[in-house]
């Protein structure tokens, strides 16, 4: 049996969307901005999914700009913003459990003269607003705060923070590209500056990605040359990809309720099971979390032998982010969330997915505590622990 | 170059970060949406606008106000004299 429990790296295209994408490898092969039917056809395909990308978040078309991913949506954004604010500040905030994208880019406009505040989050993952609100300066111009860790699962509660933002004029960024096309996003409930995306996140395509720019937001571009994206992203549009990226959204604002069904009673079944097994915590919050998610840090033992086992039976799942799987490195993010660092090796995160079976389930759940057992057998730093 | 200021604007294109040339496709996109007699303000941080935006009243017949300068970007003032399409 092979099981696929990693959908925060990344999901499987749905077929409907390889479909939608084909014609534009194709016959239908023009460029956006030609002004010939071929590229007519084109430019009109990618208003369609622009139109179907703005709908999934509930905003204008207009204020979709196409990226190739959510990382560079992440750093458009972080850098865009901050720079065309810089007339009025150079501090920016961005949380401790933030992705690679939106840390490194904190950091290299940290090397460019910027002061960055690294908010700190509590046990859950969660960012106080009173720590947002002590640690604004009169030279804050941005903060960025993601929707949902990818890592614990955490879903931030956004709202009370952006008011604060608000109150002090500061524009407001989140990295939702685990949440979007998961979970009902409003735009404009939420009341951001802007938000970053990822198709293949919600079974689009990898490739494609946006960002959100609230009208009437201005953003330094992160990629020089033409007008493609109304001026603000250059570059021919890859244009089977944004293709499937809308069609993805089209699918995932009709799916979306049952997925979560689905997957939310999945994740509960491996919740309830493996917090029974001595020395097993759940990361991140019990509640406030991914309904696709099940995380947890186990001790004694580590995450890449668990992988590698778990590999072995046909069970795919990661340990900590995709990005960092091969660092061999403490998780920064559980780290920041208190983890003692010899627990946090034992860090194990089961995503779930519209394709996962109750039989998927059920063998994952006979065969992970058998893995559990093996290694804590061989393990040098279970001495003293019942085994 | 004609500098102006306190110009009273009936819209307003803000295209300030937008590459070029979105300020000559936004001024022409605007300029067709306005009434005859009406003041468009474009809001731009491309140097080459200082050519272009006078340059494009003079091709097309309609009246260049003058610009005003802001701290980090410029502002152009263009009077419509000259029918177009509405859209």
């Amino acid at each position: 049996m092979k099981c696929y429990f990693d959908h925060v790296a990344t999901n499987p295209l749905h077929p409907d969307v390889l479909e939608a994408m084909m014609p534009y490898f194709k016959e239908e092969y023009g460029n956006p901005l030609s002004l010939y039917e071929l590229g007519g056809k084109a430019r009109d395909a990618v208003e369609k999914a622009r139109e179907a990308t703005a709908k999934l978040i509930k905003a204008k078309p207009s204020t979709i700009v196409f990226t190739s991913s959510g990382a560079e949506s992440n750093n458009f954004a972080l850098r865009g913003l901050a720079l065309a604010r810089q007339a009025n500040g150079k501090h920016i905030m961005v949380s401790k459990v933030e992705h690679h994208s939106i840390l490194n880019s904190a950091r290299f406009l940290e090397k460019s003269g910027f002061v960055v505040t690294y908010l700190p989050v509590d046990k859950y993952g969660i960012v106080g607003p009173e720590v947002v609100k002590s640690s604004i300066t009169k030279e804050t111009t941005v903060i960025s705060i993601i929707h949902a860790s990818s890592e614990i699962g955490t879903i931030e509660p956004l709202k009370e923070i952006v008011t604060i933002a608000k109150e002090h004029n500061i524009l407001f960024h989140t990295d939702a590209v685990a949440t979007t096309g998961n979970i009902p996003i409003d735009v404009n409930e939420l009341n951001i500056d802007a938000l970053s995306m990822s198709a293949h996140q919600f079974y689009g395509p990898k490739g494609a990605g946006a960002l959100y720019i609230r009208e009437g937001v201005r953003i330094v571009p992160l990629i020089y040359g033409g007008i493609q994206e109304n001026g603000r992203r250059a570059g021919t549009e890859n244009v089977p990809a944004i293709v499937g990226m809308g069609k993805a959204a089209e699918i995932a604002i009709r799916d979306m309720e049952k997925r979560m069904n689905h997957t939310q009673r999945l994740r509960d079944k491996v919740i309830d099971a493996f917090t029974k097994i001595p020395h097993i915590y759940l990361t991140g919050h019990p509640e406030k979390r991914l309904h696709n998610h099940a995380s947890f840090v186990v001790e004694f033992i580590e995450g890449e032998a668990m992988l590698l086992l778990l590999a072995m039976k046909g069970i795919y799942t990661a340990s900590g982010s995709a990005c960092s799987s091969k660092a061999l490195k403490s998780s920064p993010i559980l780290l920041s969330i208190g983890t003692p660092t010899a627990l946090a090796q034992g860090s194990i995160v089961f995503s779930l997915g519209e394709g996962n079976s109750d039989e998927e389930i059920d063998y994952l759940l006979e065969e992970f505590p058998k893995v559990v057992v093996k290694l804590r057998e061989m393990s040098p730093f279970a001495k003293g622990w019942e085994k | 170059m004609k500098f102006v200021s306190n110009v009273k604007a009936d819209v307003t294109a803000d295209v300030v970060y937008m590459m070029c040339p979105m300020h000559l496709l936004k001024l022409d996109e605007m300029i067709k949406k306005i009434d005859k007699g009406q003041i468009l303000e474009i809001l731009t941080d491309y140097d080459g606008a200082l050519e272009d935006i006078p340059g494009w009243c003079e091709k097309t017949g309609n009246q260049f106000i003058g610009l005003d300068e802001d701290e980090d970007y410029y502002k152009f003032y263009v009077k419509k004299t000259v029918n177009s399409q509405k859209q």
